[in-house]
């Protein structure tokens, strides 16, 4: 029995402002809000909301028949939470339906997964737990930005215990396979892959209306038809594609939202089912492994990463922006982390793009290339200013990664002998209370508060022991750092002594 | 098909751009094969390539009768042009100009140039024209820029073929729009007469329909090109300036409408952040010494130099020594310079208003206005090598497509049509 698989994309970038040179170490602010709401408003508008309400109603009245996917970036989360939130409490809607799967994707819809092993499951984590915090169900099936795979990201999916993942079926991948089978990855046999159907795809996404195509117009009807007319063998029938290519891309004069309630009706007839990701992952076999030693993604006609790192200049951006990736990793400021997610996204890449494409490209404030680039590099000599101006640039990230280890254990340990204080003054409480004396209570109570490094062993509190207790912490950090980078490895230290 | 074309002025003399392109032009349409062209020049001097066209030297076409003998002739104007020509335009005269300046040749002198009497010999230019377009044989005219328009248009009324105009510039982007009327009158009154307008921009054609209200219809862009680098010129070396201050260049006229004041503006925005540019205005015009004065009060004379007026192999050493080559210009026809500096391998920002954006794609565009935008290019250019070599090598490669070849071609057809053989 074949099985159609549909899932949507949602993600919106945030987009950056216009930013002079002059602007470098003076404005840390990258983003244009004007232009954030407007797009977003703007979009769930003419797209998202439609096109969810259509879907909805096309559980409703199919019952549990029809199954469909989505997966949201978490920087366009946070731009649908700011602007438009009833988009995700129609999500949240569906959800309840339990016929709707939410995939997970990098937070940043970045290009970390061909950069950065630690940045992209940390990317991935991050928008794993968003997903979980607003659908409750942790995601098993794993999207990269804009369908970016290869033999790599699948064994690192696997590993980051992944089940399946969505790619393209690129024809020079697949040869004269088929992309209606279920594959899996070379390297780590448990990963299935899930290829797109570019035709039936595409069709839909950026031909239905056109009307210079030969298929147009195009019906539900001999649209299922020629699903049908595959041969009994190919079961798998993957669909993806934007959702705002359901009201933007193609406007909802052309009647797509008509279009997309009618095929489960149609499908039925010819007894197609539809199913999620994960639902295929588990029951369907996979035909054999799929060799993808270069990385495609669902892009232009050549399907790689050539329009995000396709000339120099994307490229020197993108080495210079992974550059600090793991010191900002080790650093993990709440500030600088979320720029970090907003500078990632790989449309800021996209606008810089010299490759001829006859996918029309909006560039937004740019007006070309060069100056997409020229932007996108004042904002990231700021960006990597602050990120070098967290910490002295002397210590290497190794180091730096070997103190701040030093000071969170502290932290912890700090915790944890703060705890068995609290549980021991109870403990001597309880023995006083029994040996009735309870004037002495308090008075130990208040000693404990003010001695929070103190030992353990520091049941019999004094002023002196404090003072000492605090030495050792210190110490072990001076061990392994010469005397001047103890002195800054030392505030840290006992800053975060003082705030517990 | 035989083309008459008048020209004012022919490498290896140049007064301005019309020269380069005029060459060009008639390189190109040679190029084509089946083109004969009969090019008109007030004065040439006798080392004019002549292998694209016959020059007819217009100081030495008679236009009242004198009895000389073939040898005088030959020894007076010989270098310029053939004898035996010289006695068929006089075969040709159409009325007696004797009342005029003549020489002893019955001929009349042109100072060359852009000299201060240009109207009067405007006027002379087109009355020799009645001479030569009575005597010589042709398909079709072709008059460059405004100064030969009231000569193309003789030519047209004496022999009823029909008239091409190419519009180089027009006196709306010279004056910032408060034209000249006498100028603006010969120009309307040629693009009146005119079969066919070429104009070196669409900018330029939508002037010429919107301030000359001409029919769209017959008004078509054809845009320039420019030469390959000579041998001598193209092995000139780059400097590597890694590590060492970066030079950006601003080369034409200083005039209004090169828009020299934005530069100035622009680099004194780059000198305030950054300490590792220095800038050069090269050229001259009138308002050099006022720009010395504004670089003066920002402070900024000690980066901002002016080496002066540069010639021939001058200006590619200078380009060839810059890592940024900016054109701001206020409103620019077509602008060739752009192009000679992308050829050289210079990253070049040009304005909006250029009629060279047109066709240009490995450059930077800002509005002229938008110093903040062309400081922040010129930046970005010095401080991001992958920038600066990608706009290097694919601006060379994009201009290396530009050729005359090109554009004669489409001027063959625009005659075809013209002339309805097509």
């Amino acid at each position: 029995m074949k099985t159609i698989c549909l899932y949507f994309e949602i993600h919106q970038i945030t987009h950056l402002k216009r930013y002079r040179f002059f602007d470098i170490g003076t404005d840390h602010y990258y983003y244009d809000d004007y232009e954030n709401e407007r797009t977003i408003c703007d979009i769930a508008e003419r797209s998202y909301m439609p096109a969810l309400n259509a879907i909805g109603e096309m559980i409703r009245d199919n019952g549990q028949m029809f199954k469909v996917a989505f997966s949201l970036s978490g920087v366009g989360m946070e731009q649908l939470e700011m602007h438009a939130p009833q988009v995700l409490e129609k999500l949240q809607e569906l959800n309840n339906t339990g016929c709707v799967e939410f995939l997970a994707e990098p937070y940043s819809h970045g290009l970390s997964s061909l950069a950065n092993e630690e940045t992209f499951a940390l990317d991935v984590k991050k928008q794993c737990q968003k997903i979980e915090e607003y659908f409750g169900k942790r995601p098993t099936v794993l999207r990269n930005s804009s369908l970016i795979y290869s033999d790599d990201i699948g064994a690192q999916a696997a590993a980051m215990g992944f089940k399946g993942m969505l790619t393209e079926g690129a024809k020079h991948v697949l040869g004269w396979k088929s992309p209606h089978y279920v594959y899996h990855c070379a390297m780590a046999p448990n990963l299935k892959l899930l290829l797109r159907d570019v035709e039936l795809s595409d069709d839909i996404s950026l031909r239905f209306n056109n009307s210079d195509w030969e298929g147009y117009p195009l019906f539900a009807d001999s649209y299922i038809d020629r699903i049908a007319r595959f041969p009994e063998e190919e079961q798998i029938i993957n669909i993806f594609m934007e959702l705002s290519a359901l009201g933007i891309a193609q406007p909802l004069s052309s009647n797509i939202l008509e279009f997309i309630k009618a095929l489960p009706a149609c499908a039925k007839d010819k007894g197609i089912t539809f199913s999620t990701p994960t639902e295929i992952c588990m029951k369907v076999k996979s035909v054999g492994a799929l060799d993808v030693p270069d990385t495609l993604s669902w892009v232009d006609e050549e399907r790689d990463v050539s329009s995000w790192l396709g000339n120099a200049m994307q490229r020197e951006a993108f080495n210079k922006l992974y550059s600090v990736a793991d010191r900002l990793r080790i650093a993990d400021d709440p500030g600088i982390n979320q720029d970090w997610d907003y500078l990632q996204a790989s449309n800021n890449f996209r606008f810089m793009t010299t490759k001829p494409s006859n996918v029309g490209l909006d560039r937004g404030i740019y007006s070309g290339p060069f100056d997409a680039f020229t932007n996108y590099m004042n904002i990231l000599g700021d960006f990597i200013n602050r990120v070098n101006a967290l910490y002295p640039a002397e210590i290497d990230n190794e180091e730096l990664n070997a103190l701040l280890t030093t000071i969170r254990n502290q932290g912890d340990e700090i915790v944890y002998k703060d705890k068995e204080i609290a549980r021991l003054h109870t403990l001597l409480a309880k023995y006083e209370d029994r040996s009735e004396k309870p004037a002495a209570k308090p008075a130990a109570k208040k000693a404990s508060a003010k001695k929070p490094a103190a030992k353990t062993t520091a049941k019999k509190t004094s002023a002196a022991k404090t003072a000492s207790a605090k030495k050792p912490a210190a110490k072990t950090t001076a061990k392994k750092t010469s005397a001047a980078k103890t002195a800054s490895a030392k505030k840290p230290a006992t800053k975060t002594t003082s705030k517990k | 098909m035989k083309v008459l074309m008048f020209g004012w002025e022919y490498p290896p003399h140049v007064y301005g751009g019309l020269a380069t392109a005029n060459y060009g032009i008639s390189q190109g349409l040679h190029a084509q094969g089946d083109m004969d062209i009969t090019l008109c020049l007030p004065r040439p001097f006798g080392d004019e390539d002549r292998s694209a066209c016959n020059i007819v030297a217009m100081n030495a076409v008679p236009i009242a009768w004198r009895d000389v003998n073939r040898d005088y002739v030959s020894q007076r104007v010989g270098n310029i042009m053939d004898p035996d020509l010289y006695y068929r335009f006089r075969d040709h005269l159409y009325a007696d100009f004797n009342y005029m300046h003549v020489n002893d040749l019955g001929a009349m002198e042109f100072a060359g140039g852009y000299p201060g009497n240009l109207h009067e010999e405007i006027n002379n230019y087109s009355i020799i024209a009645g001479v030569v377009a009575r005597t010589l044989d042709y398909d079709i005219i072709h008059a460059h820029d405004w100064l030969t328009y009231p000569a193309g248009i003789h030519a047209k009324q004496v022999s009823g073929k029909p008239l091409c105009i190419h519009v180089h510039a027009t006196d709306f982007d010279r004056s910032r729009g408060k034209v000249n009327p006498t100028v603006y009158s010969i120009e309307k009154n040629g693009m009146d007469q005119a079969d066919c307008i070429m104009c070196v921009s669409e900018l330029t054609r939508q002037t010429v329909i919107n301030q000359y209200h001409q029919d769209p219809r017959k008004c078509f862009t054809v845009h320039n090109a420019v030469y390959p680098l000579p041998q001598e010129y193209d092995a000139i070396p780059r400097p590597d300036h890694t590590g060492r201050d970066k030079v950006v260049t601003f080369l034409g006229r200083i005039t209004m409408q090169k828009g020299p004041e934005y530069f100035v503006e622009a680099a004194n925005m780059v000198i305030q952040r950054t300490r590792h540019v220095r800038f050069c205005m090269a050229g001259s015009g009138d308002m050099m010494d006022a720009m010395i004065q504004l670089a003066a009060e920002r402070g900024i004379a000690d980066r901002f130099h002016f080496p002066g007026f540069m010639r021939g192999k001058q200006v590619y050493e200078c380009l060839k020594d810059s890592d940024v080559y900016v054109m701001p210009s206020v409103s620019e026809p077509f602008g060739i310079s752009p192009l000679e500096a992308m050829q050289c391998g210079t990253p070049t920002i040009i304005s909006k208003q250029s009629g060279c954006a047109e066709i240009l794609d490995n450059c930077i565009k800002v509005d002229y206005w938008d110093i903040h935008a062309l400081a922040d290019a010129i930046y970005s250019i010095c401080a991001n090598d992958s920038l600066f070599n990608y706009l290097k090598e694919e601006g060379k490669k994009e201009v290396d497509q530009i050729t005359w070849e090109k554009v004669g071609a489409w001027i063959r057809t625009l005659y075809l049509r013209t002339l309805g053989w097509e």
